[in-house]
């Protein structure tokens, strides 16, 4: 990104040049600008995807695309949004950020740092490819219920499971890369308790992943073999229960919900109190409600089962401890209007994607507590209520604060500041489009739409035009932040200066911009304490 | 077909919702035809004016915030950044109203749980695409396939008024009966959802889930199926036609007269 513009600073350049940098980088920063990179491209491909299922939506009836097309497009957007985008983009931020947030050189691991990554482009191929293969690709919803993901499921499935085993080591190693990095790397002056809450979020969620990717991988193992070496795992036939694939899966499922939003948390505990000149409110109970966070999302996973018969004592403990979630996420939204209260707020790009994420992502949360209670649920379940709440939560939440994410650093990366009134155009046809496409998606919900259907019946119409219309809005806006990105990427904007942001705190705003390609060879003098 | 009609309905709708219940149908739960669904609406709306409470708190203060305590009026950032008392207040608070709507919803999720004493038991089993009811107590089965053509599907005919919602055979049920439902499906996992009965529950091939239901009004109901099940997932409607238990025993004699003609 910045190669040859910074020959002068400390530390050096790329030992190698060309295609080969890249290929046999172990640098943190080159790696962590591919994961951003690569992520990027996923977003815009499982967008496209949701264009496509949002044409065929425009009108009842089939007009684009055939039925098992369209169930193919919406495993794959879900598919590449989660694998392709939003995991890898905060493991991206994570490179990036981490080593410079805790003063270390680089991360502990930079060889593994290096394999992690290129799994990922093997790992997207082979998923993509399945799109092309004899009878189709995977078309089972992301979620790949068993027995529809196995006795009924197209030959590619087992390029899929391959797909996902690559994913998950991918994601395990950059999880032990950044554990080991946050407790052998940091700053010697930096106690835990010191660390930027992005790096504690991190430090979170890197324990989630490598608690639940494995389990991940031990069921579509099982779904392998059944499909494959005659075992019947997920087969009532052969005594197994296809229930189980379900128990199994949202084990994995809901930290994976965790994981990939409580790295937004951090971005938005990092860029709100820069732009309100204020420090965080509550830091420590933050760190506490993530624990808590992190701790319940592993004890709730059936509340994405309740209509499959669970026995009422199950029912009953899940739907309590669903609820209790929303006592720590209470704790955290409350400190961010904490922390703007009283400041002295302006407003770049990324303090406005931060505080529409603070906003939205609530609004997500309500409905989440809305969907935990189970009589309720038995309406909402599988309907457009609940496209509607996970995407108020992954794109007006965690897609969001990567906006702000990219904004707030943008200018340490690249050395230049971009377009803040383009940046400023992007957030307010972002933030209107996003809402005039998922939330008349409860709307459609409550009055029974069921989700994942390529057809409806005709009282729908209205809603899904007006969804389709805030989505085709919303695709194209991000395209303007496409071409912001890139030109500050080759340097058109005026420099910015070491600190960037006026209220801007912590070790990563005391290198130059851009930040050299080795940085925190001698570890930082001084650390802020908490 | 966009244009002033939805800009309109989306009025309506935004309006509607803080008022009458008169289209509720189009953006809202319905309360339904029997006493679970009233339940589970009633519980929809606290919960959801629950969160319409502590949005207006939440967001009020931070729009006061927002408006007034910008750089740009010169004004200058406080410097506080904890407070024990505030931070105890609002763990605590948010508890106690999730114990008071724990407790209504587990209620109604007791009263979901209990299928005994059943008047009326059918069997429905899920197929790629169509549904097959087996009325237990009579001797009575038949399928149901969906009768959306597919000249309605490719844009070829008009659609008729209840396309992808008819099927050819309704399940005819009475009202006033505690009907209890038994699921199971022949091949991957199906969902029988019909909204006004307040009744979802998956077919699982190779196991039996269980729900029930008190019909309080004769009418038709329509339903779909709500689990990814394949190609035709969209296309896999269900229909329940209540009558009073008259209209029911004449419906149930001339079935099985029909299937067995003397």
């Amino acid at each position: 990104m910045n190669d040859g513009q910074n020959s002068h600073a400390e530390g050096a350049h790329p030992s190698r040049t060309g295609i080969l940098r890249w290929i046999t980088t172990t640098n943190h920063k080159d790696i962590g600008t591919m994961y951003l990179v690569f992520s990027f491209i996923m977003l815009f491909v499982g967008g496209a995807f949701a264009m496509v299922i949002r044409a065929e939506l425009f009108q009842p009836g089939m007009q684009i695309v055939q039925a098992e097309t369209f169930n193919m497009l919406t495993t794959m957007h879900g598919l590449i949004m989660i694998f392709g985008f939003i995991m890898p983009v905060f493991v991206g931020l994570a490179n990036w950020m981490i080593p410079l947030m805790i003063g270390a050189p680089d991360m502990a691991l930079p060889r593994i740092n290096n394999w992690s990554f290129w799994l990922l482009p093997v790992a997207g191929t082979i998923l993509l490819s399945t799109m092309f293969m004899q009878g189709g690709g995977p078309n089972f919803g992301w979620t790949f219920y068993a027995p529809l993901s196995t006795t009924f499921a197209p030959q590619s499935t087992d390029y899929f499971i391959f797909a996902v085993h690559l994913l998950g080591i991918s994601s395990i190693m950059g999880a032990i890369n950044v554990i080991v990095t946050i407790f052998n790397m940091r700053a010697p002056q930096m106690r835990l308790i010191d660390m930027p809450i992005f790096v504690w979020t991190w430090l979170i969620t890197a324990f989630l992943i490598i608690a639940v990717m494995p389990v991940l991988a031990g069921t579509v193992t099982m779904m392998l073999t059944d499909r494959n070496f005659g075992t019947s795992f997920f087969n009532a036939a052969g005594g197994g229960d296809p229930v189980l694939f379900q128990h199994l899966f949202w084990f994995f499922g809901h930290p994976e919900v965790y994981i990939v939003i409580l790295p937004a948390f951090g971005i938005v505990s990092e860029v709100i109190p820069t732009f309100a000149r204020k420090k965080l409110f509550g830091r420590t109970s933050m760190i506490y409600a993530l624990a808590s966070i992190a701790f319940l999302s592993f004890i709730v996973w059936a509340h994405h089962m309740f209509m499959t018969g669970l026995p009422l004592a199950a029912s009953m403990f899940f739907m309590y401890a669903t609820m209790l979630i929303a006592v720590p996420t209470g704790v955290k939204v409350f400190n961010w209007v904490a922390t703007v209260f009283k400041g002295s707020l302006t407003f770049e790009a990324p303090m406005l994607f931060s505080l529409a994420f603070v906003v939205l992502f609530t609004i997500g949360g309500f409905t989440g507590l809305m969907l935990a209670l189970i009589p309720a649920d038995v309406q909402y379940h599988d309907t457009y209520f609940v496209v509607g709440h996970f995407h108020y939560v992954l794109v007006p939440g965690s897609l969001f604060a990567v906006f702000a994410a990219m904004y707030y650093w943008l200018p340490k990366w690249t050395g230049h500041m971009y377009n803040e009134t383009l940046a400023k155009f992007h957030f307010w046809i972002s933030a209107v489009a996003v809402n005039l496409t998922f939330f008349p998606m409860h709307f459609l919900g409550l009055a029974g739409m069921p989700r994942r259907i390529p057809d409806y019946a005709l009282q729908f119409t209205d809603f899904n035009q007006i969804i389709s219309v805030g989505a085709f809005v919303f695709g194209a806006a991000q395209l303007i932040f496409l071409y912001i990105v890139i030109q500050a990427m080759r340097g058109k904007g005026p420099k910015a200066t070491d600190r960037v942001w006026e209220g801007s705190h912590g070790l990563e705003w005391t290198v130059p911009s851009p930040a050299p390609y080795h940085t925190f060879g001698e570890p930082p003098a001084h650390v802020e304490r908490h | 077909m966009l244009g002033l009609k939805n800009l309109r309905l989306l009025l309506s709708a935004g309006l509607a919702t803080f008022g009458s219940a008169a289209f509720a149908s189009s953006y809202n739960m319905p309360v339904g035809v029997t006493p679970l669904s009233a339940s589970m609406h009633s519980l929809h709306m606290t919960m959801f004016w629950v969160c319409v409470g502590i949005g207006i708190v939440v967001f009020g203060v931070m729009t006061y915030a927002i408006i007034k305590h910008r750089k740009s009026k010169g004004h200058v950032a406080a410097n506080f950044h904890e407070n024990t008392h505030v931070e105890i207040i609002w763990t605590v608070i948010p508890f106690i109203i999730l114990i008071a709507m724990a407790i209504p919803a587990t209620k109604t999720l007791i009263e979901m749980d209990n299928t005994e004493a059943a008047d009326v038991t059918i069997k429905v089993t899920g197929y790629r695409w169509y549904w097959h009811y087996d009325y237990l107590d009579e001797e009575l089965n038949f399928f149901s396939h969906p009768t959306t053509t597919q000249e309605e599907i490719r844009n070829l005919v008009a659609k008729r008024e209840h396309y992808n919602l008819s099927v050819d055979q309704h399940l005819v049920l009475p009202i006033n009966k505690k009907i209890r439902f038994a699921f199971t499906s022949n091949d991957v996992i199906h969902s029988w959802w019909v909204h006004e009965l307040g009744v979802k529950k998956d077919t699982v091939p190779g196991f039996i889930t269980e729900s029930w239901a008190i019909i309080t009004k004769p009418g038709i109901y329509r339903g779909q199926c709500a689990e990814l099940c394949g190609a035709g997932h969209a296309y896999m409607p269900i229909v329940v036609e209540a009558k009073t238990q008259e209209d029911y025993d004449a419906w149930l004699s001339e079935m099985k007269a029909q299937k067995n003609p003397s």
